[in-house]
C-alpha cells in the first residue's frame, strides 16, 4: 500500500446543545490513498459529512468541537493547524464540492469572478489575465460550452447542472491532492446526475486527486467508489473494497441498507426497510448502537452490553475488510441484491 | 444510477409513462413512439448557438441592470431625482446663478418682499441681503453636510455592522452594546453640547480648509451610523449562514475577503436605501441645529439658520421663513421618494412597480 494522502485516527466531534452533548462523530479512523475514490455512506446524521468537514475547520465552533483525534495530511496534522494555515489548505490542496449548486454560488458575483477568487485566494501574485485564462481553461475542462461567454455571466444564467460543473471547476482550480464531494448529485435530477459524475471523473483524471465521496446513494457508490465506509451513529460499522461490500456485506446495517433498495431484476411488492429509528446521539444505547434495530442481535446480551470493535473479517474479496459486529461470522454467505447478477437471498 | 424503475410492461394500461429518452407520453395515445426522431438537440445547437443563428441572443443582465430598469420605471422616484438634481445643481452653481453674493448688502432694498426689481426673487432681509442668493448658498451648505454625513456614517455603520454580524461572539456583543449606548444618548442634547464645546471655526487640515459645516457634519455622522450598523449586522447574520459563504470559506477565502467581496455586495440594497434616509435626516437635523443657533453660524447661509433669522419677523416678512422652509421640504421629500424607489428597485423579490 502506498502512503495515504489523508490519515484520520480516532476522530471525535461533539456538538454541545441545550439537550446535551451530541456525539456526531465518535472515534472514526480511516485512510485515503492517492488516486482512489473512497465512498462514505450512511443515513442523515450518521456523521459522514461532519467527519470530513471538521478536519477542515468547517463545522460551526461553537457548538461543534473536535474532541480528539488526528488528521494527517501531507505530513501535518490538520487538527493542530492554526486558522490561517488551515485556510491555506482549504481550496488549495484539499477542496470541496458542495451538495446544492443552487445556493453555493454567490448570486451577485459573476461566475468568472468567483472562480478567479479561489485562484487568487491562494496565488495572489497571479495576474488578472492569467487568472482569466486559467478560469476559462477550467470551465472548458468541466464541459461548459462557450467558456469565454460564460465567464461573464451570473449564476442565475446557469442551469443546475451547469452550476454544479462550475462548482467542480472551482474545487479543482488549484490542483487539489484530495477532493471531497459532499453529496454532489443529490440536488440534481437523474439525467444531470450522470453527466456530473462524468465531470467528476474527468476532474479526478485531470488532477489525479484522491476523492472522498459522501453520499447516501448506494448506486452512486457502486458506480464511483473503490472502497466504501459505512457509517452509523457517528461510527464506522463496515469498511471494505466496493466489490466486497456489495458481494459480501458483513454488517447487519449494511445489509439492511441494501435490502431497503428496490431491485431491478425481481418483482418486489414491498421494500424491506430497517425497522425503528436511528438512535439519539445524545443518549446512545449501550453496546452496539445498531442493536435495537438489528435482525441479527435478537436480544442477545452481548449486543446490548459490549460495544463491538471494528475488526478484520475474512469474507473473501480483496483488500482489508472491517466490520463492527460481534456476530459478523454468522453472516457468512450473505450477499446483497446489488451484487449482480446471480443474487442469493440476503439473511433476513 | 439508482433511478430504478420497472420497465413498462407491454400493453400496460397505466397512466403516463416516461420513455427511456425522457419523452413523456400518455399510454394509448397515438404519438406513442417516434422511431428515429431526434430526441434532443444536437450538441452544437444548444441555447446560445441557436440564439446566435436566429439573432435573438438575450443580453445578459446583472442584478444591477434589473434594479436600474426598475428604478427608471418608478415614476415618483424618477421625478424626485430630476427635481433633486436640479435643486442641487442650483446650489452647486450658486456663484453663477445668484445675482448677489450670500453676504452682499443692498441698502436700497431693505426688507423687500419677493419682487423682480433688482432680482430679489425671494425678497431681502433687514440688512438688505438677497434671500434668493442666500437660499442657493444655503442649499450648497446643507448639501455638503448631508453628503458628508451620509458617506461617513454609512462607512462607519457598515464596518461596525459587518464585523459584528460576521464574527459574532464577543466582538458582536461589544460593538452592538456600544451601538446601543450611542442610541440611548438624546441626540439633540448631545448635538447641542458637542456643537457648543467644539466651537464653529473652520477646520484646518494642512492642505484642506474645511468650512464650519464639516464640523457639524462630523458630529452628526458620529451619531447617525447606528441605524446602518444595526441593519448591516442583521443582514450579515443571515448571509453568514448562506451556503455560498461556506463555499467561499471552503475554497480558502479569508475573513476580510469574504466580508468585502462576497457578503457586502449582497447587502448593498438595504445599505443604499438607508443611506438616503440618513441623508434626509442629516439635512433636517442640521437645519434644526442651525435654527437653534448651534449649527452653522451666520453670515454663512444654511437653510436652518435662514429660517431662524426670519423667525422673529415671520408675521410681517413671511418670505424669510417660507422660501428656505419650502426648499428643505422639497429636498427631504425628494430624497425620501428616491429612497422608496430604490427600495423597490433593489428588492429582487418584487417584480411589480408601485407608484
Amino acid at each position: 500500500m502506498p502512503e495515504p494522502v489523508l490519515s484520520i485516527r480516532d476522530l471525535a466531534v461533539h456538538f454541545t446543545t441545550d439537550d446535551g452533548v451530541v456525539r456526531a462523530v465518535d472515534g472514526v479512523t480511516y485512510d485515503v490513498y492517492p488516486g482512489e475514490t473512497l465512498g462514505i455512506v450512511g443515513e442523515s446524521g450518521s456523521g459522514k459529512s461532519v467527519s470530513t468537514m471538521s478536519i477542515l475547520g468547517l463545522i460551526p465552533q461553537p457548538p461543534g468541537k473536535v474532541v480528539s483525534g488526528e488528521a494527517m495530511f501531507q505530513g501535518r496534522d490538520l487538527l493542530k493547524l492554526s486558522k490561517k494555515e488551515l485556510r491555506r489548505v482549504r481550496g488549495n490542496s484539499m477542496a470541496i464540492v458542495f451538495q446544492d449548486p443552487m445556493t453555493s454560488l454567490n448570486p451577485v458575483l459573476k461566475i468568472g469572478f468567483q472562480l478567479g477568487e479561489t485562484i487568487k485566494a491562494h496565488h495572489g501574485s497571479e495576474k488578472d489575465d492569467e487568472v482569466k485564462d486559467h478560469v476559462i481553461q477550467l470551465l472548458r475542462t468541466v464541459g461548459i460550452p462557450q467558456p469565454e461567454r460564460r465567464f461573464e455571466q451570473y449564476p442565475h444564467e446557469f442551469s443546475g447542472g451547469m452550476r454544479q460543473r462550475a462548482m467542480i471547476a472551482m474545487a479543482i482550480a488549484n490542483q487539489p491532492a484530495l477532493l471531497i464531494a459532499d453529496e454532489p448529485t443529490t440536488a440534481l435530477d437523474v439525467t444531470i446526475q450522470a453527466q456530473i459524475l462524468e465531470v467528476l471523473k474527468t476532474a479526478q483524471d485531470e488532477t489525479h486527486a484522491a476523492t472522498i465521496l459522501i453520499t447516501h446513494d448506494l448506486g452512486l457508490i457502486a458506480e464511483m467508489a473503490d472502497r466504501v465506509i459505512v457509517m452509523y451513529a457517528g461510527k464506522i460499522v463496515e469498511l471494505g473494497d466496493v466489490n466486497t461490500i456489495f458481494a459480501a456485506p458483513r454488517h447487519p446495517y449494511t445489509i439492511g441498507l441494501m435490502e431497503s433498495l428496490p431491485r431491478l431484476t425481481a418483482d418486489e411488492d414491498w421494500l424491506r426497510p430497517i425497522p425503528g429509528q436511528p438512535p439519539s446521539l445524545i443518549n446512545r444505547p449501550p453496546g452496539c448502537p445498531f442493536h435495537p434495530r438489528c435482525f441479527l442481535s435478537q436480544g442477545r446480551a452481548r449486543c446490548r452490553e459490549e460495544e463491538p470493535p471494528l475488526r478484520p473479517i475474512h469474507a473473501g474479496g480483496t483488500g482489508v475488510h472491517l466490520s463492527a459486529c460481534h456476530f459478523a461470522e454468522e453472516l457468512e454467505g450473505a450477499t446483497s441484491k446489488l451484487a449482480e447478477p446471480t443474487v442469493a437471498e440476503g439473511v433476513t | 444510477m439508482t433511478e430504478v424503475s420497472r420497465p413498462p410492461e407491454p400493453g400496460s394500461p397505466d397512466a403516463p409513462l416516461v420513455d427511456l429518452d425522457g419523452t413523456l407520453y400518455a399510454s394509448g395515445s397515438q404519438v406513442r413512439t417516434m422511431p428515429g426522431a431526434p430526441t434532443d438537440l444536437a450538441p452544437e445547437l444548444t441555447d446560445s448557438a441557436l440564439a446566435h443563428e436566429s439573432g435573438l441572443e438575450l443580453k445578459a443582465r446583472s442584478q444591477w441592470a434589473y434594479a436600474r430598469s426598475r428604478f427608471f420605471r418608478h415614476r415618483l422616484a424618477m421625478g424626485s431625482l430630476v427635481v433633486l438634481v436640479a435643486v442641487l445643481l442650483c446650489g452647486a452653481f450658486a456663484g453663477h446663478i445668484a445675482s448677489y453674493s450670500y453676504d452682499a448688502i443692498d441698502l436700497n432694498n431693505i426688507n423687500a418682499g419677493p419682487t423682480t426689481t433688482a432680482h430679489h426673487y425671494f425678497g431681502t432681509d433687514q440688512l438688505g441681503r438677497d434671500y434668493f442668493s442666500r437660499v442657493l448658498y444655503g442649499i450648497r451648505t446643507s448639501a455638503r453636510v448631508a453628503f458628508f454625513v451620509s458617506i461617513l456614517s454609512t462607512i462607519l455603520g457598515t464596518l461596525v455592522g459587518s464585523f459584528a454580524g460576521y464574527f459574532g461572539g464577543w466582538l458582536d456583543n461589544l460593538l452592538m452594546r456600544f451601538t446601543d449606548l450611542i442610541l440611548t444618548l438624546p441626540p439633540l442634547a448631545v448635538l447641542l453640547v458637542a456643537a457648543a464645546r467644539l466651537g464653529n471655526g473652520t477646520i484646518n487640515l494642512g492642505l484642506f480648509h474645511l468650512g464650519q459645516e464639516y464640523r457639524v457634519a462630523l458630529i452628526l455622522a458620529l451619531l447617525f451610523w447606528t441605524g446602518i450598523a444595526r441593519v448591516v449586522r442583521g443582514l450579515f447574520l443571515s448571509l453568514r449562514e448562506k451556503e455560498y459563504v461556506e463555499a467561499a470559506k471552503a475554497s480558502g477565502s479569508g475573513d476580510v475577503r469574504i466580508i468585502f467581496r462576497h457578503m457586502l455586495p449582497n447587502s448593498m440594497g438595504p445599505i443604499i436605501v438607508n443611506m438616503t434616509l440618513v441623508t434626509a435626516g442629516a439635512i433636517l437635523t442640521e437645519s434644526a441645529l442651525s435654527f437653534l443657533g448651534f449649527g452653522i453660524k451666520p453670515p454663512t447661509a444654511a437653510l436652518g439658520n435662514l429660517i431662524a433669522q426670519g423667525e422673529t419677523q415671520m408675521q410681517t416678512q413671511w418670505w424669510l421663513v417660507v422660501f428656505p422652509g419650502l426648499t428643505i421640504v422639497i429636498i427631504v421629500m425628494c430624497i425620501n421618494f428616491i429612497g422608496d424607489g430604490l427600495r423597490d428597485a433593489l428588492d429582487p423579490t418584487q417584480r411589480r412597480i408601485r407608484a
